[in-house]
């Protein structure tokens, strides 16, 4: 470029015309480049990849067709597994979260304990620990799987959602406690009514993300030893892994599924809080 | 008004003024906010409070009520002791409304469930009397058009008016208010105070925080001049802001009443 350019003469004194190009190109060329390279990565690998073994380990037609009767019932109780462990990981939550927050200091100690404590250890050691050591220990027999599973994985879930749902409960503004405060409400009645409320619906996004890993740690509960009827969509994958043919396509399959469960969570969560944000924004 | 107190005979007092204060003594940590206040506000009157920023005055303002509470000395609110930990503070609340600087709506509430949910709660009212009133209360400071709205969708003067028929529509018998147009565009301003007006006119008792001195002089019976924690002055807005007896009134009033004023300040 040279001083001639119509810039030049425009706007000399602050951004004179040098031999560099300006931010603005260089970004521009950057971008430029960074698509070329994508594009030649993609290109590369779809060349070099050899399709029909791809097809024969991952999506073999025969062993899909073989493994989808038994999908529907797993679905069905992985679902089953995910809800009860949710109420059970969303009511212990709650009462932790209201314990962390509350003016009495032992309320406060025992939520921290328990909150780092199952934060702290696998799901599995606890998922193991329901299985045979607490029916030993405590002598009760917990008869329902599922109930054995919803306590399980609900109170690693709790740890989680009792500090997701106190961040919610200290996200609400003061003023609104003061507001309700100032009718007459009590300390109990405002929670109830204005804060929890408003907490749930801060909290929705990262409560999604609760859920859906939930989801995914219900294929721990194999470990209770299941009949049949009982199997997650986890254990029906690994069974049909050692006995079909196909390599991992039932590995492939089972994980469409969890896929089937957990994509329309997120989208409807992406939904609630974009009618959340309108209602609340000011 | 209720007795929130079942026993004790000396904590309330009907014939009591609305509010009394005595020896009112906050402080946030090592900083006293308020160094002894006396102030009284009775029935049917109209009281600003005036002053300096940092000067104490919402501080005072929440002590009546009780969202700060006291170092020391002591509040009578409707004749009720509030100050004394045998009051039921919640009681005594509900019959006292408090209209904030920030509004502070239920965001997750339409217009008409705000003004409903304390008198469903609270005062236990059924539903359909709770609407009433609200609805009411809504036409009083001309929102009865917006019930379903929810606050996000107001603007700010709006807001505030929902928040005042939220306040009244506890039938209160002592309104309290925080700087209700501070957080206002000032074209919003006019429409607050008229209501505000209206309510003065019709004989509401009123504690009111303000930096509108040309409300305070119209509207106050009475105006009280706050700085660093003290009452400076008080006496008929005439008085207070017509004629000041204290340098310190003189010099906010200058600051207020004409903001390019640059004089230095003597003695400072």
């Amino acid at each position: 470029m040279t001083t001639q350019s119509p810039a030049a003469q425009g706007g000399a004194a602050l951004a004179p015309v040098t031999g560099r190009r300006s931010p603005r190109r260089r970004a521009q060329i950057s971008r430029g480049i960074q698509y070329t390279v994508l594009l030649a990565l993609v290109v590369v690998l779809a060349l070099a990849t050899d399709w029909a073994r791809v097809g024969t380990t991952f999506l073999d037609p025969a062993v899909a067709r073989d493994l989808v009767p038994t999908l529907g019932g797993a679905l069905v109780n992985t679902l089953r597994y995910t809800v009860a462990a949710f109420a059970v990981g969303l009511s212990l939550g709650t009462l932790l979260a209201l314990m962390k927050l509350s003016s009495v200091r032992p309320y406060r100690w025992i939520a921290t304990v328990y909150i780092e404590f199952f934060r702290g250890i696998p799901a599995l050691l606890v998922v193991v620990a329901f299985g045979y050591a607490v029916p030993v220990a405590l002598g009760v027999n917990i008869g329902s799987l599922t109930a054995k599973a919803a306590l399980a994985l609900g109170m690693v879930a709790a740890a989680y959602i009792a500090e997701t749902l106190r961040a919610g409960i200290e996200a609400v503004p003061r003023g609104q406690v003061e507001a309700a405060r100032s009718l007459g409400m009590s300390h109990t009645r405002t929670l109830v009514t204005v804060v929890i409320p408003q907490a749930f619906r801060i909290v929705l996004p990262p409560m999604t993300n609760e859920l859906i890993l939930l989801t995914k740690d219900t294929s721990l509960i194999y470990l209770l030893g299941l009949t049949p009827a009982q199997f997650d969509l986890t254990k029906v994958g690994r069974d049909a892994l050692s006995t079909a043919q196909g390599g991992l396509t039932a590995l492939f399959v089972v994980g469409a599924v969890y896929l089937i469960i957990t994509i329309p969570l997120g989208l409807l969560a992406r939904r609630l809080e974009g009618r959340t944000a309108r209602r609340t924004r000011s | 008004m209720t007795a929130p107190v079942t026993s004790s005979a000396p904590l309330t007092d009907a014939a009591a003024p609305a509010i009394r204060i005595e020896g009112l003594h906050k402080s946030f940590g090592p900083r006293e906010v308020l160094r002894g206040i006396d102030l009284e506000v009775h029935a049917g009157e109209v009281v600003c409070v005036v002053g300096p920023s940092g000067s104490g005055k919402s501080t005072l303002l929440r002590c009546v009520n009780l969202l700060e509470q006291p170092t020391a000395g002591t509040v009578r609110v409707l004749g009720t002791e509030v100050t004394h930990p045998d009051v039921d503070i919640d009681a005594v609340r509900a019959h006292v409304g408090m209209v904030f600087q920030s509004f502070n709506l239920f965001a997750h509430r339409s217009v008409l469930e705000n003004c409903t949910i304390a008198q469903r709660t609270v005062l236990r009212r059924p539903r359909a009397e709770a609407e009433r009133v609200a609805r009411e209360n809504l036409a009083r400071v001309g929102l009865a058009d917006r019930v379903d709205a929810l606050p996000a969708q107001l603007s700010g003067g709006q807001q505030q008016r929902v928040a005042i028929a939220r306040a009244l529509s506890m039938d209160p018998a002592l309104m309290l208010f925080d700087e209700p147009t501070s957080a206002l565009d000032p074209e919003l301003v006019g429409d607050v105070l008229g209501v505000m007006r209206d309510l003065a006119e019709g004989g509401m008792t009123m504690l009111v925080v303000t930096h509108e001195m040309a409300f305070a002089r119209e509207v106050a019976d009475r105006v009280v001049f706050m700085d660093d924690g003290l009452v400076v002055e008080q006496g008929p807005p005439e008085q207070v802001i017509g004629a000041p007896t204290h340098e310190r009134t003189r010099t906010f009033l200058r600051r207020v009443l004409d903001p390019t004023h640059q004089r230095p300040v003597a003695g400072r």
